[in-house]
Parts: C-alpha cells; structure tokens; sequence
C-alpha cells in the first residue's frame, strides 16, 4: 500500500509526523491480517466511517503511533482522502504523532490532582527521564505525558501507564514506577489488567481481543477495579446500617418470559411476594457486610496512607469477604 | 440524610462485574418486567419516575424518550418515524472532578447493560452504542466482557429473552477529547469525524446519529432505569425532592479525609456529605468547593446547607453538573485552581467558535500574568469583560462552562485576585493590601 512518504508535504497534509526514518524503518507493517480486522470493525456499525477511531487504534497498535502508513490504510478503507483521515487523527490526543515509547506514562495534572500532588509529580518525572510533554526516553521505554482529568478525582493523585491506574501516587512512588518500568518489570496496577505495553492496550480500544489465550483474557477482565475510595460509601452504609428504601411491595412479579402472562396478572401470593421482596433486600447488606467482616481498617476507611496502596486498592478484600458471611448477615438485617 | 446504595449496592460484591453476580443480585428481573410493558407504558414510567439526566443538565428522562418520533397507528411512517432509532450511551466522563461513571461501568457494568437494553426497547431502537472515553480502558475492558456475557444470555442480539425484539450493542472506544462528551460532538465523533458540535435544532431526538431520531443518555442515568422499573416511579421518588428525585452518586475528591463515591438521596447537603466524608482534613478549613465539576460555579462554606438536587443547587446560583464535590481548603489558591481549570478550557476548545478559542486563551494570559504577580489593576474587569464576552456567545456548552470558575470566583474571592497585583496596582485599584481571612467554618467540628 501505499503510504505517504517521509516528506514535508505529507507532513502538510496528515498534520501527523512523516519521520523520523530511524523508527519508521523498523516499523511492523499492516499486513492483510490488520486489513481483515479493520473491515470487521466496518462491518459493526451502520456505516463503515464510524469506524475510524477503531482503525486508528488498531494503527496504534501495530505501529505505536498514527503513522503516515496508517492513514493512507484508513483512507483506502474507507474511500477517504488521507487529508480527511489526518484532519480526525490531529483531532484526538490519543492519536499519538509521533512513535511512542513501549509504555505511555500519563500524570494527571488538573487542578484536583494538581493540587494533592500531580504536578510535583510530573515536573519529577519530567526531570528524571529529561522529557517532556509527549516526548519519549532516548531507550524507547516511555513517553511521558501530563493529562487532563482523568476521572479519578477520589483517588488523587493519579497516573497511568498504558491507561491502568496507579492511583494516590506520591513522587516517591511514581519515580519506582518508572525506574520499574524501564528496568521491564511491569509493576502490578491499582485498577485495571496487568500490564501489556501501549501497543496492546491500543488493540483492546479497538475493540478487539487482545490476548491469544483465554486466561490472559479473564485475567485482565479480573484485573482490580474497586480502590477504597470506590467503596467508601458502601461501607459506610452497611457499618451505619444505612440502606435504601425497599422496594414497594406488593412488588411487580419480573416476568420469566414474555411469553407468560404478563406482571400482576399471575397471582402470585402475597407470601410469595414478601419472601421474594426480603431475598432481594437481604442480598446485598450480606454482601457488603461480608466485605466489612474481613476488613481491619473498615469502619474508618483508610485514607490516603501510603502503606494501603498496594493492598487495599484492588477487589480482594471483598473477595474474601464473601466466604462465610452467614453470621454478618444476621447481624446485618 | 442517610445513605441509600442502590446503584452502588453491588460495588462491594464478589467479582461484582461478572454476569454470575449481576443475575444473582436481582440482575436482568428489570428486563424481564420492561419486556412485559409496552413501550409505550415504559416510557410513562421514567416520565412519572421524575428521573432527569445525571449527565449535568438534568433533562427529564422519560420526556427524552418520548421525543422520538414514533409511527403513528394505522398510517405507514414517513420522516424520522420511519428511519431507524439510535440509543447512544454517553461513557465520556471528562468534566474534571467528575468519577462516578468509571467505577460504576468497572464495578457493575451489567446494570448499565440492562439499562441500555431497556432505554432501546421503550424508544424502538435496534441498535445501541456505548461510547467510552478511551482512558477508561479497565472500564472499557469489563464492559466489552460483559456484553459478550450478555449476548450469550440472551439479554441482547435477535429476539431478546423470547420477546421478538431485537438489539445490537457496540462498544466504542473515543480518543482523548473533553468535547466529545458534549452530545452532538459525541455523534461527529461516532461518525468518524472530529468531535465539532453541532448546531441545534435539529436535535437529535429528530437527526441524530446519521441523520436519525437518537437518545444520549449519560452512564448513571441509563444505569438508574432498572431500579425505578423494578422500584416503580413512587418508590424512586421516596428519594429526595419531588421534582429532582432519586438516589444520586455523589463523587467527593481533594481536601477531604475520606474522599470516594457517596450514594445518597437527591437534596443531600454538603455538611451530611463531609461528615460522612470525615471532613476536611485535620487541621484545615472548607475554603471552596465546586457542586458538579469545574463548568459549576463554585460555592463557598456559606453553601454547606444547600439542599444538593438540580433546582437548588440552580437557585443557589450554582448547577449540581455531575455532582462532583471537588474540596479545597485554606492552603489552595483560588486563583491558581482558576487558571488550571482555565487551562483545560483553553486545551479542550474544539476551536469551532471565536469566543471559546480565542477567549480561554486569552483568560488563561491575563490568569498567569496574575498568579506570577505581574497583573495590572485592570485585570480583574478584563477577566470579568471576557467572560461575559463568552457566555452566552459560544456555540456550545463548553465556552459558558468554562466562564463559571471566573465569574464565581471573582464574585466570593475578590480579594484573592487583588492580593496577587504588585503594590502599586493595588494603589491604582484604591486598595491596599488587606488580606482578611476568607470565610470558613471548621468543617471538623460539625458532625
Ligand atoms: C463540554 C461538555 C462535556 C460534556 N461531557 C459529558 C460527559 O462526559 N458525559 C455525559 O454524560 N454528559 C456530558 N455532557 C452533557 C451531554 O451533552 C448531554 O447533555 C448528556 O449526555 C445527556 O444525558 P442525560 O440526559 O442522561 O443527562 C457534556 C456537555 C458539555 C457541554
Ligand atoms: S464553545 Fe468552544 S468547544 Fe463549543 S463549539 Fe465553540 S469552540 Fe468548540
Ligand atoms: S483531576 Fe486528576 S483524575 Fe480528576
């Protein structure tokens, strides 16, 4: 195929970074196998151009960055001119210019995080890597970048690496992350699947299957998620007895199959409805009560000690809590 | 107020975002009851709910759905009522301090799902797309596990659960771009364009996603609807005030000791909040604090009270926006949390428009010129001059959002702005240096 060449005129007319060769050269190419995976994200929307952004990050994932190959592969796709594919792809801070480094290290720097630490963060980082904004290590391990709000406000400070969230950093612990990373450990992270490299992660925002083996899959699937922030209120609730108002009784039957004759005209008994109305309010106290059980610094969340971090960020807490909840529960309803 | 988990009530459970668990905490039993509804009778029941749209601008559910035009009974359709109906999920959670549709699409994103199915079936759409910021990728990683999970249940794809409905749910990912959450830049994004607003009317209950009648609904709205179908419409509204009911997801981050996601009733006050919250953090004071992210004017300890629902967070001169109560306290610079969240602005102009582009830029000059002690007394009616020049002169949302943290702070912090001017500016200004402590109770002592 034929993409645009290393020259000041493609560069016009992408916006997107037609070298430097050095990289390019080396550069895996889109072969026939991503072509087939880009018509199948075409073929899951109404019309094939809504899959752009998708193709971008399938780009992304096969050449790390929105590469002058790449957009010319869109454009012959899709029947565009590369000047359209570019004007979209300068669009979107996630469309990178220029190739990016194995791992993507992004510091949340709006004003919440900045305040609780982000930006001392950055300006560290920034120091130690002697790179800046969207620059990449001479070594190829990272590219550093400062981000907008990340939408983890209640974990401040944050950073991701490839998009997974370490959360409530301090300098200390992002320039360990970091030292780790270019040493090609992959530290575990607060939230999210273990990690891959930007590559791979940009394959899952194209919406495909990133891992080969299933495993892999229900792993990064079962990756942490809940941090003590998330959970905070929960706890709260259950430890303060607090629940929301049961549901008005006599409570619509949930029909089995819209086949069958349709809510309220069953005849359910009143037994019946009560019993089903009380499992449903019990569930979930037991579940969060079980949580409780297992928890030493539930009732009083941990705050934003630094000894939580790895421990208490992730699902596991609940997990065990599950086991042998029976008593709690009593206690609970 | 206490607190009421509902759509957070799965949060803590085993593996929460598996199917297995979804199904075994009264997962899908909200399907099943819409399927046995009309549309019709669904669409009458979000409308008598009084759920409005946790996205910002709090726009009635029930009264979206019910835009869309339909085929009429007996006449063969012509127009938007003959053309295919879109639902599109807004996942974009950009607005800074805003954290509340990421944890929920991570921790439980089958009661989005569920909603999702539901919203198509009342509007009679075939196809649904989630558009997720693509930042949240554990979110979008657990959401595409889960629609797989629900297709092969049966909650989605051809004759949905035996009811004849069909109904395809893609899950997109976006790329970095705060606009794309405004919801017609949303639909260019969707169709492979840059993210540009469009222009209104048409709306895009009438031309929407390509040129079609379509829904946008926010994350925790659709992820509400099964709950007030399995609660009905009384029961969502035990939860707060008549007109802006139900249990809301409040996100508190900063100064405070235990920040995190806080599901309680619609009208819950600040003060209940922080003290749930354990406070500011020892030692500090409530200095400010924005109701709903960084597009909400700010408020001040003099809001503590202030019931936290849409109409009076609206009277109280603020918006409730998505809820996110951002926390500062004494130690923070007003001016200096103004020129980041300015900064933002200016980075996210989509640049369609002279007002927004060219205004938050020059904001965030004559914002730095201050912070580094160089303004002039004729900053503060400059600010003050090129907000009012944006507001209400932008072609979308973003350009006025972005004019609410100048215009608040210069209305409660004045002083802050004319501390930072050099001397003799402030002689100009007929001030001198006057630094009063800033009105703050201790929040600490409250609870
Ligand atoms: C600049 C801007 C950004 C927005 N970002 C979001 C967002 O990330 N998520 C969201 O649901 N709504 C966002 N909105 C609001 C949407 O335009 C729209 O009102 C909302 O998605 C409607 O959903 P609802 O009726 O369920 O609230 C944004 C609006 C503007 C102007
Ligand atoms: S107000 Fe700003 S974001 Fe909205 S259209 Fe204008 S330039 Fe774009
Ligand atoms: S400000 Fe950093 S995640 Fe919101």
């Amino acid at each position: 195929m034929t993409a645009l060449g290393s020259s000041r005129e493609a560069e016009a007319t992408t916006g997107l970074d037609a070298g430097p060769t050095a990289h390019v050269a080396d550069l895996p190419p889109l072969t026939a196998q991503t072509e087939a995976e880009a018509r199948e994200l075409m073929a899951r929307y109404p019309q094939p151009r809504s899959a752009l952004l998708p193709m971008l990050h399938l780009v992304q994932s096969v050449q790390g960055y929105v590469s002058p190959e790449g957009v010319g592969f869109c454009a012959r796709l899709l029947g565009l001119t590369k000047a359209e594919i570019g004007a979209v792809a300068t669009f979107y801070t996630m469309f990178k210019r220029h190739p990016t480094g194995e791992h993507l290290v992004s510091v949340c720097t709006n004003t919440l995080c900045a305040v609780l630490g982000g930006k001392r963060i950055y300006d560290a980082l920034s120091a130690d890597l002697g790179v800046g904004h969207d620059q990449t290590t001479a070594d190829g391990t990272i590219t550093l970048e400062h981000a907008e709000c990340l939408a983890a406000c209640d974990h401040a400070p944050v950073v991701t690496v490839d998009y997974e969230f370490y959360d409530q950093q301090d300098v200390e612990s992002a320039r360990a992350l970091v030292t780790a990373l270019r040493m090609g450990e992959k530290p575990p992270p607060t939230r999210g699947a273990p990690l891959t490299d930007f590559r791979g992660v940009s394959r899952q925002l194209a919406g495909l299957s990133q891992h080969a083996d299933a495993a892999a899959a229900q792993a990064a699937v079962d990756g942490p998620s809940a941090g003590v922030p998330t959970l905070v209120g929960v706890r709260l609730a259950a430890e303060r007895g607090e629940t929301a108002p049961p549901y008005d009784t006599p409570e619509p039957e949930p029909a089995p199959a819209p086949d069958v004759p349709t809510a309220g005209t069953t005849g359910e008994t009143p037994a019946e409805q009560a019993a089903d109305t009380a499992v449903a309010a019990a569930g979930n106290p037991a579940e969060r009560a079980g949580a409780e059980q297992h928890h030493p610094d539930t009732p009083e969340p941990a705050g934003r000690q630094p000894a939580e971090r790895g421990a208490e960020g992730t699902d596991r807490p609940a997990t065990q809590g599950q086991a042998g909840s029976g008593t709690s529960v009593e206690r609970e309803v | 107020m206490p607190l009421t988990p509902v759509l957070t009530q799965r949060f803590a459970a085993e593996r929460s975002w598996t199917l297995e668990t979804y199904e075994r905490l009264d997962g899908y039993a909200a399907l099943r009851q819409a399927l046995a509804m009309t549309p019709d009778e669904l669409v009458a029941l979000v409308k008598d709910s009084g759920l409005r749209g946790r996205g910002g601008a709090g726009f009635p559910t029930g009264m979206k759905w019910s835009f869309i035009p339909q085929p009429k009974p007996g006449e063969t359709p012509t127009g938007p009522a003959a053309a295919p109906k879109y639902l599109v999920v807004n996942a974009d959670e950009g607005e800074p301090g805003t954290c509340k549709d990421v944890p929920l699409m991570m921790a439980d994103p089958h009661s989005l799902i569920e909603g999702v199915a539901i919203a198509a079936y009342a509007i009679r759409s075939h196809f649904a797309v989630i558009y997720v910021r693509g930042e949240a990728v554990h979110a979008h990683r657990r959401l595409v596990a889960a629609v797989q999970e629900a297709y092969a249940a049966g909650y989605l794809g051809t004759d949905v659960l035996g009811s004849g409905w069909d109904v395809e749910l893609v899950v997109h990912a976006g790329a970095g771009a705060y606009i794309c959450g405004e919801e017609t830049a949303l639909l260019e994004s969707l169709e492979g364009y840059r993210g540009q607003p469009r222009l209104k009317p048409p709306f895009p209950a009438v031309a929407g996603l390509y040129g079609s009648p379509t829904v946008i609904n926010n994350v925790e709205t659709l992820a509400t609807v099964p709950y007030v179908v399995r609660g009905g419409a009384e029961w969502f509204k035990r939860f707060g005030p008549e007109k802006s009911p139900g249990p809301k997801i409040y996100s508190l981050s900063g100064r405070v000791v235990h920040p995190g996601q806080y599901e309680a009733p619609m009208g819950t006050t600040m003060r209940e909040l922080l003290a749930m919250a354990g406070g500011v953090r020892p030692g500090h004071r409530l200095k400010f604090w924005t109701p709903g992210g960084s597009s909400t004017p700010y408020f001040t300890p003099e809001h503590l009270d202030v019931p936290l629902d849409f109409d009076s967070v609206g009277k109280a001169g603020s918006m409730l926006g998505t809820t996110a109560l951002m926390v500062f306290d004494e130690t923070d610079s007003i001016v200096e949390a103004t020129l980041r969240f300015t900064e933002f602005y200016a980075h996210e102009s989509c640049g369609k428009c002279t007002p927004c582009r060219e205004g938050t830029s020059w904001l965030v000059q004559v914002l730095e010129r201050l912070v580094h002690g160089q303004g002039k007394a004729t900053d503060l009616d400059l600010l003050t001059d090129i907000a009012d020049n944006i507001l209400g002169r932008s072609f979308c949302a973003l350009g006025d959002g972005a004019t609410s943290c100048i215009a608040s702070s210069m209305k409660y912090f004045r002083d802050d702005y004319v501390a930072l001017l050099p001397p003799d500016e402030q002689v100009r200004l007929g001030r001198s240096l006057r630094l009063e402590p800033v009105a703050a109770v201790p929040v600490g002592a409250m609870a």
